[in-house]
């Protein structure tokens, strides 16, 4: 069984704890000048989301788990589940809403997204940096008013809310950026 | 790929070319002699805290000094007279934001200074480099430390008390594998020195007997304590000194003890440095030494809150 040192921690670093899936969020190393090092350690349960503190006597060892980032086409939901597909072979993959429920306004057919897969089963999936949509609903555009900063709420086609310049309308494809829930560009 | 550039700025390099002159001068109008001793020896730490790196070339072992502290020892023993180095170090598994596995160290010792008066020597060159140091020195025994923060005396108090008050106070640590002195080290480092104030310097003095390393010892109050000190800027550590222990025998017994100590833990057994001990059979003075993390230094010089970004090519890039 694999493991992994406390030596190796960083951040983005997945292992098992209690039964679940952990990735390292923040890793701290802490250390009196002469005596016991102490690994303070944030982590995520992937399959909760919950972030919680843990600290480790260095030199400890966890399991390490078999969590494989697969890039994977977003298909449609049932209400129940999301389905995902791997372009390269077809094979199609079910998330629990536990697994999207963070993403789920930026989930748009035929989209990439970076599923994170626990013993086959999607824990987690990351839209792209980037994402192109259509507004749905907003406010009538008001022509020449070029005013800085200057911005109206909008809701586009994944159902997400954003705010947008006032020039833009109904209909149109902004650029948006997903880490921020930014708008960026018109498309 | 970026990785081939320096993490440094040119301010930041600057500031360390200064420090090292400063540091140079201070230590030259005391008439402390510079000195160097072997990076590469024969002989690794004990200390079972202390991971060192091992070189192997055909039949050949050797480790890199973590501190140059048995072989300056053997220069006293010689009768050097006062003496100070600047070198590297290593320390194999150090690595964190105030960590890098190659670091810079001062280390210097002072014959005939108690260790009370190289903290006030200590004081004075940190207030000449760091001229931020606005307030005026702390200085806390270790054992007001807890009795303030915990009511817990921690030379005395038992092992069930410490685990509860590290249980009541540390989230998410297992206390079942924890030593007395990793309990107490635990409730320092997450509890304690999070309180220190960062506009001035703290010293802790005056730690539990197992936590002496080569510190000698003294008994007080019906237990005995470590002549050690270590000197903090906020919560940052930068350096750990001792009132010296010169007698042989209890030189031998602290190396043989840390020996043990690795056996416990699992960990390898390290040839005992015979030349070291060696030279403890000298008479040597009563001195006192400490030594300094230098690039913990540059940090507060530098404002940098990550000791990557004083090191021009810290461990992931070196």
């Amino acid at each position: 069984m694999a493991t992994y040192n406390t030596s190796e921690f960083k951040s983005g670093l997945k292992f098992i704890m209690d039964g679940d899936p952990y990735t390292i969020v923040e890793n701290e190393f802490v250390k009196p000048g002469k005596g016991q090092a102490f690994n303070r350690v944030r982590i995520r349960n992937l399959k909760t989301g919950r972030v919680t503190d843990k600290t480790w006597k260095s030199g400890e060892k966890v399991e390490a788990a078999d969590v494989m980032e697969v890039d994977m086409e977003y298909l449609y939901d049932d209400g129940e589940f999301w389905h995902f597909m791997e372009p390269d072979t077809f094979e199609q993959h079910a998330a629990p809403e536990t697994a999207v429920a963070d993403i789920k306004h930026w989930l748009k057919p035929q989209e990439k997204y970076i599923v994170t897969l626990w013993n086959g089963t999607p824990l987690s999936a990351t839209p792209p940096n980037f994402i192109e949509l259509k507004i749905t609903d907003c406010d009538p555009g008001v022509q020449g008013n070029t005013a800085q900063g200057a911005t109206k709420p909008a809701t586009v086609e994944t159902g997400a809310q954003i705010k947008v310049p006032l020039f833009v309308e109904e209909g149109e494809v902004v650029k948006i950026d997903t880490r921020t829930g930014e708008y960026l560009s018109r498309a | 790929m970026n990785s081939w550039k320096p993490n440094t700025t040119q301010q930041t390099r600057l500031l360390r070319a200064q420090m090292l002159r400063h540091i140079r001068s201070f230590f030259d109008k005391k008439k402390v002699l510079e000195v160097e001793t072997p990076a590469l020896s024969q002989a690794a730490n004990t200390d079972p805290y202390i991971s060192s790196f091992e070189c192997q070339k055909e039949k050949q072992t050797r480790y890199l000094h973590t501190s140059p502290e048995y072989p300056m020892k053997r220069l006293l023993a010689a009768n050097s007279g006062d003496i100070y180095q600047i070198c590297k170090v290593w320390r194999y598994g150090e690595s964190g934001k105030n960590h890098n596995p190659e670091f810079t160290l001062l280390e210097w010792y002072r014959l005939e200074f108690s260790y009370h008066q190289l903290i006030k020597e200590v004081s004075e060159l940190l207030h000449q480099l760091i001229p931020a140091l606005s307030q005026q020195d702390k200085i806390y025994t270790y054992e007001d430390l807890f009795l303030e923060k915990f009511a817990l005396n921690p030379h005395i108090a038992s092992q069930q008390d410490l685990i509860d008050c590290v249980s009541a106070n540390i989230k998410g640590l297992q206390t079942k594998s924890l030593s007395r002195q990793d309990l107490l080290d635990a409730l320092l480092s997450h509890c304690i020195e999070p309180d220190f104030n960062d506009k001035c310097l703290t010293f802790v003095i005056d730690y539990p007997v197992t936590q002496s390393a080569l510190a000698s010892i003294r008994k007080e109050q019906g237990y005995t304590i470590a002549e050690r000190f270590e000197v903090y800027i906020g919560q940052q550590e930068l350096g750990n000194g001792y009132q010296e222990e010169t007698d042989y025998q209890r030189n031998k017994h602290i190396l043989y003890t840390e020996n043990q100590e690795r056996k416990k833990k699992q960990l390898d057994t390290m040839k005992l440095d015979q030349n070291f001990l060696e030279a403890m059979k000298q008479p040597i003075p009563e001195c006192a030494g400490v030594a300094i993390g230098l690039d913990r230094v540059l940090m507060c010089l530098s404002n940098e809150d990550t000791i990557q970004k004083v090191i021009n090519f810290p461990w992931d890039v070196a």
